[in-house]
């Protein structure tokens, strides 16, 4: 088939039937490719050989400390959100060898792995984590010193992203200007479409690569009205989310009020188990772990996901530095939406609300802030009453 | 695959000598294992030292700037990392990534008073800068050293802090919290000093390195000199897993103490500083 040639920015129709050619294309390519399938009673991100290994006909039901999968009478292939797992997981490994060594008499002899990583095609990514994996763009590449294994698997990634068709119960992107709607770095967006029997996609195109491996597989343009029907998709997921932050001056507000009361109470019920930065796409702390072998021989050393919630994170001699509760999350809460600026010019949360679905005691992100600038503004509504009644 | 530039991989450095300071601190000097490797640094910066198969802490460097061609470290022994570097011997190798972090502001002092407080350890990421400051002596105003311990038997490089004390142009003064019979110098906290020495609190330039206790007290003692917010210069220890600003553990409010430190302008902290389990 001899279909017009593609240009950046033009939309095209794709039709789910020929779905498996889009993956069977990135495959042939070479491509590790990666995307939502069934596992550990969620959606999670896993290898996709076949288009059957998506959640077909299946959705997800998130509200704050709540997640479950649910079948529906229907094929889409996206008609979820996203799950406790992210991609950060296949950028950033949660457990690394960073190196081995040998021990050669006095000295030591370094082996880095020699590396191959197959380029990941990530499938099916959500706007919320497109701006995640910028976010960690910037944390892992963007100071004096780059992360090489980060690096290695972040360049040359392809990312087939989708407009979300329906919101999760806890998702506040829009808030975040993170989604729901894919504005860019993607190679290819999809908005999926089940209309009267007819299953298909509306494809953005977005590189020349992503152009270039559409052009291999049945599609055709996008009329006036197709294009309409996808802007409606998103419209409409916008509409469904509940849930938002006000981020007008919120790193003022935080720094302002880093003796707030309203960290006490959350202590109360946070249990410091560091699930909301396992499931946090943009959390980026590690330790390392060094091991030797029996004959003491061989070391190695691991770098393996790790959390501001342990007492262990902030250890220095004597104790560590935030031995409360409270302290902790008020390290979590600021980092994400205020000291983030500071360090990378751009908040830490994109809204995507695991951190709130993955809470087992339902702590929500959003209501913390409002709870915070709440009582501000009554405060601040006090002194200037205050002041007036002074005044009179 | 990932190349030699790695800065996450420590390079070799053989060790030239062990001197014991106290009963708990001690010095060594160390060559890289490739013969000519220079290792330039600036004072106040710091390395990750790694002892094989046992692990990696951050560590001042203690040696001259002016002589890269070897690299001192000072530590004190307290935990699993800094008691196998403790056993070392000469002729052993340790790995070395860095130097790392912010420095002493010596360039910007020029022509200033230099008041230097340290307590403990703390004396072994200021030793640099006293080199250079010694040095370079004409460029500067007056030179003063206060340095505290817990007791005498607790002072570190004591025939460097002679033979400081013996000239003309430097202020050495020691103080201990403790001490038996025969000691005849100051008792009493590193903070009683400040009041009695030589400087013009508007053209000095204060660094302090010790616990953080004793970093809350002298700033207050040298502000109460006159000495303004800007111009005192503080070293901050953090818990630290790369030293690159990559592991997210030596946060410190805005601020990564590993890249953004450990060397910090009073000022630019004031909000943070002091402030409990920041
Ligand atoms: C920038 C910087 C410069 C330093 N310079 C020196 C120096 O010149 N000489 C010296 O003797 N010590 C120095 N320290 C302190 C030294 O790093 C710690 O004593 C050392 O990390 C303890 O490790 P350990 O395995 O022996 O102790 P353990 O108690 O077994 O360590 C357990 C964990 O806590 C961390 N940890 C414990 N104490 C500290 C601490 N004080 N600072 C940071 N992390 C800590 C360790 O890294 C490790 O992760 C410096 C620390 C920093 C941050
Ligand atoms: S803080 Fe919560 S909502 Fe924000 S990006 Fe992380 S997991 Fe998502
Ligand atoms: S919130 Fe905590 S775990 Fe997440 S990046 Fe910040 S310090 Fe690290
Ligand atoms: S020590 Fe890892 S970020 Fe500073």
């Amino acid at each position: 088939m001899t279909a017009p040639s593609l240009k950046i920015r033009e939309t095209a129709i794709l039709e789910s039937t020929h779905f498996q050619k889009l993956l069977d294309g990135l495959i042939k390519r070479g491509y590790q490719v990666v995307g939502p399938t069934l596992g550990e009673d969620a959606i999670v991100y896993d290898e996709l050989k076949s288009v059957t290994d998506l959640p077909i006909g299946y959705t997800d039901e998130q509200e704050g400390g709540k997640y479950r999968i649910k079948k529906q009478n229907d094929k889409a292939f996206f008609n979820h959100t996203v799950g406790p797992h992210s991609w950060k997981k296949f950028l950033f490994p949660s457990e690394l060898r960073m190196w081995k060594a040998k021990r050669n008499g006095n000295t030591f002899r370094f082996l880095t792995d020699n590396e191959k990583i197959k380029k990941f095609a990530f499938i099916g990514v959500r706007s919320c984590d497109i701006h995640a994996i910028f976010i960690q763009d910037k944390v892992f590449t963007g100071g004096k010193f780059a992360d090489p294994h980060y690096k290695l698997r972040r360049e040359g990634i392809f990312i087939l992203a989708v407009n979300c068709g329906k919101a999760g119960g806890t998702c506040f992107c829009a808030s975040m200007n993170a989604g729901p709607k894919v504005s860019s770095g993607f190679d290819l967006a999809l908005t999926e479409i089940l209309k009267n029997d007819r299953h298909y996609f509306i494809v953005e195109i977005g590189t020349e690569l992503g152009a270039g491996i559409l052009h291999e597989i049945p599609y055709k343009i996008a009329n006036d009205e197709e294009k309409y029907a996808a802007d409606i998709v998103v419209k409409k997921t916008a509409e469904q989310i509940c849930k938002s932050m006000d981020t007008a001056n919120i790193k003022d507000l935080l720094y302002k009020n880093y003796e707030h009361p309203r960290w006490d109470d959350a202590a109360k019920r946070c249990l410091t188990c560091a699930n909301c930065t396992m499931v946090c796409p943009t959390c980026f702390c590690t330790t390392v772990e060094d091991v030797t072998d029996l004959t003491g021989e061989h070391a190695e050393r691991w770098r393996k996901w790790d959390s501001c919630f342990t007492m262990d994170f902030s250890y220095i001699h004597g104790g560590s530095i935030r031995s409360s509760a409270k302290s902790r999350y008020r390290q979590w809460m600021t980092h994400k939406l205020a000291t983030w600026i500071d360090q990378f010019g751009t908040s830490g949360c994109v809204g995507c609300g695991r951190c709130i679905t993955w809470c087992p005691v339902a702590i929500d992100i959003t209501e913390e802030v409002s709870a915070i600038r709440e009582s501000e503004q009554t405060t601040e509504k006090k002194t200037t009453e205050g002041l007036e009644e002074q005044r009179s | 695959m990932i190349k030699d530039s790695n800065p996450m991989l420590p390079a070799q450095f053989c060790i030239q000598w062990v001197r014991k300071e106290t009963h708990d601190t001690f010095t060594i000097e160390l060559k890289s294992t490739n013969g000519t490797h220079e290792f330039p640094f600036s004072a106040g910066q710091f390395n990750m030292l790694y002892v094989f198969g046992v692990g990696e802490a951050p560590i001042s460097i203690s040696g001259d700037p002016s002589k890269p061609e070897v690299l001192k470290h000072t530590t004190r022994s307290v935990g699993t990392v800094t008691k196998a570097i403790s056993k070392l011997k000469k002729g052993d190798v340790l790995g070395v990534r860095g130097p790392f972090g912010s420095y002493w502001p010596l360039e910007d002092s020029l022509g200033k008073d230099i008041v230097i407080v340290t307590g403990g350890i703390g004396l072994a990421p200021l030793r640099p800068a006293l080199y250079q400051l010694i040095s370079q002596r004409e460029k500067y105003g007056r030179i003063v050293l206060l340095y505290g311990a817990r007791m005498p038997e607790d002072l570190l490089y004591k025939k460097e802090l002679e033979q400081w004390r013996g000239r003309f142009d430097v202020e050495v003064k020691v103080t201990v919290d403790s001490a038996k019979g025969n000691w005849r110098g100051n008792v009493g906290v590193v903070t009683t000093l400040i009041p009695r020495a030589q400087f013009d609190p508007l053209q000095t330039i204060a660094m302090i390195c010790g616990p953080e206790v004793m970093i809350r007290f002298t700033i207050k003692e040298l502000q109460n000199c006159g000495i303004k917010t800007e111009n005192i210069f503080i070293s901050m220890e953090r818990n630290m897993k790369c030293g690159i600003g990559l592991c997210g553990h030596c946060q410190f409010g805005f601020c990564f103490v590993c890249k953004d430190g450990p060397v910090f302008r009073l000022d630019r902290i004031k909000a943070i500083f002091g402030k409990r389990e920041i």
